[in-house]
């Protein structure tokens, strides 16, 4: 059914929380994410002419880098993973003609059922962050999954019962918990760190709350940009130099 | 958003049939038809033939069109699902519109009931279509008020044409259908005119800054990309529009959607040469729209090519 689950009381919102201060970019969960669910339970992740000359293929996690100027975190380079934020109104699942895409009454993942879903993207023009991709090969529609082969998994050991992405992240700027529980440790770091929606104005309630960059502590004054000499005696001598060479 | 074919087919053709089916069940509800036992059931299967045409057009864009059946499961909550059980269900009262003129006659009050019924079934689907793009929350250029009111004129209006098409063939003449025609362009033509005023002062619907919520930075822009070439979420709701390219785009729709088949329509409306303007009316229209639809995807942006720094 592609109309959403009635919510249950003391039901887990299970999610991921994401630390911008403390994100360097490396795509080192970018690439374990499409390790682990290349194999796993959307598999697999293709590639189109991946040693050609305009690779191309399907990821669950990209990595975006931007450079943030003024206000309070000082101007600074901020890098920005960007993955299915499993919406408490997510518009992908109830757009879905065929109730392919679902999301989960017990832990609020929001999956895609490929036996049945008939390849018509409209999941993906709904969803506003751009986390659905489409598998060209097999016809249907992928997304991220929270790793739902991993976190329920007891042939794992317990600690490693997390998302491929978090397990993986070399600077611990990726958290994975139950943020309908107050008591959690991602919910504690979204209280603390006040923890942001993306796009909060477009109404979809996104459970995945990312951590903004912590306030610049030395403080940056814009400085004026060297620049080349074009006065004195050296330049002159080389326009002397590009004139006669020019001739 | 990227203009792929099929789906500029379905809504094109799709607006022809049903707004064809719709003007027959009201003219003959209304008395305002030449008499004919053939004339209605050919007009149905014209009608239900381009509606047809258009549905099938739709699944040749799915990944796996043989599970198409799929889409009729869930009305409750997607209007795609909507459109495809209007579509099918548009059939019964059109087929069956057909078969009483045929066999009771069209003024007979159960034709004329039925006529209704079947236009009132069609709009409603064409009403369905426009619905899958006006609740898309994340495109601005579709989820506003003017999706819906302007796909069913331009459905009404394509129809118009083609039903003064088919009269003037039919009859020699088709002087009310054909000035109904001229005035739908006509409407068509502010409706769209408004549309693209309203478009071009939208704000967008958000900022770099909201949606990666890092919002005590006062400006961010894009710095890397993620990869290197191309992905689908660019392919599919990356596409960029010259703004000079868009305005010629524009005025060519203008022209060719409705200033010409208006033109054409009054002509015939006036029994100068009907069936050869109604001909020219129809050719124009059907270029235009298809152009005009082209520019309705074209235009528009969607929220995640935010995050590769489009302007959205």
């Amino acid at each position: 059914m592609t109309s959403l689950p009635q919510p249950q009381i003391g039901a887990k919102k299970l999610g991921l929380v994401i630390d911008l201060d403390t994100c360097v970019g490396c795509h080192a969960c970018a690439v374990n994410c499409k390790e682990w669910n290349t194999g796993g339970h959307s598999a697999p992740l293709p590639d189109y002419q991946p040693y050609g000359v305009e690779p191309d293929g399907l990821w669950f996690n990209r990595i975006h880098s931007y450079e943030a100027e003024g206000g309070s975190c000082g101007d600074r380079t901020v890098n920005f993973p960007r993955s299915c934020l499993h919406c408490e109104e997510p518009q992908c699942v109830t757009v879905c003609p065929t109730g392919a895409s679902y999301k989960r009454a017990e832990d609020g993942i929001v999956l895609v059922n490929a036996d049945i879903c008939i390849g018509c993207k409209l999941c993906s023009w709904a969803c506003p962050y751009g986390a659905r991709e489409f598998d060209e090969n097999q016809g249907v529609m992928k997304k991220c999954t929270l790793c739902v082969d991993r976190i329920y998994n007891e042939t794992l050991p317990e600690a490693e019962r997390q998302p491929a992405c978090v397990l993986t992240c070399p600077s611990k700027a990726r958290h994975f918990g139950d943020l309908n529980d107050p008591a959690s440790e991602v919910s504690i770091l979204v209280a603390l760190r006040e923890g942001q929606d993306l796009m909060p104005e477009l109404g979809y309630r996104p459970t995945n709350k990312y951590l903004p960059p912590r306030k610049a502590k030395i403080p940056v004054s814009a400085q004026p940009a060297p620049t080349a000499s074009t006065a004195g005696f050296g330049s002159a001598l080389l326009n002397l130099v590009d004139r006669v060479l020019s001739r | 958003m990227t203009p792929a074919s099929s789906v500029l087919l379905l809504t094109t053709l799709t607006g022809f049939g049903y707004g064809l089916l719709a003007w027959l069940g009201l003219f003959n509800a209304a008395g305002a038809l030449p008499r004919g036992q053939w004339f209605g059931p050919v007009v149905i299967v014209v009608a239900l033939g381009f509606a047809s045409a258009g549905l099938m057009a739709s699944t040749l864009h799915l990944g796996r069109p043989e599970r198409a059946w799929r889409a009729f499961s869930q009305w409750r909550s997607s209007w795609l699902s909507r459109e495809g059980v209007a579509a099918v269900l548009t059939y019964l009262p059109a087929c069956g519109f057909a078969a009483l003129w045929w066999f009771w006659g069209q003024d007979a009050a159960a034709t004329r009931a039925l006529g209704l019924v079947s236009a009132a079934f069609g709009l409603v689907t064409v009403g369905c279509t426009a619905m899958i793009y006006a609740s898309l929350i994340p495109i601005r250029q579709w989820h506003n008020r003017h999706t819906v009111p302007d796909y069913l004129v331009f459905a009404i209006f394509s129809g118009a044409v083609l039903l003064a098409v088919m009269q003037a063939a039919w009859f020699g003449h088709s002087g009310t259908v054909a000035l109904v025609a001229c005035l739908a362009a006509l409407l068509a033509l502010v409706l769209k005119f408004a549309y693209w005023r309203f478009i071009d002062r939208q704000a967008p619907l958000t900022t770099l800054t909201s949606a990666t919520g890092v919002r005590q930075a006062a400006k961010m822009h894009a710095l890397d990309q993620p990869h290197f070439s191309q992905n689908y979420i660019l392919r599919e709701m990356g596409f960029q529009l010259a703004r000079k390219h868009a305005a010629k785009l524009r005025k060519w729709t203008y022209v060719l959607a409705f200033i010409a088949p208006a033109i054409f329509c009054a002509l015939a409306a006036m029994d100068v040469a009907p069936v050869v303007f109604g001909v020219l009316a129809l050719v124009t229209t059907g270029a235009g729209l298809f152009l005009e639809r082209w520019l309705f995807f074209a235009e528009a942006t969607h929220t995640a090519a935010i995050y590769y720094g489009h302007t959205i």
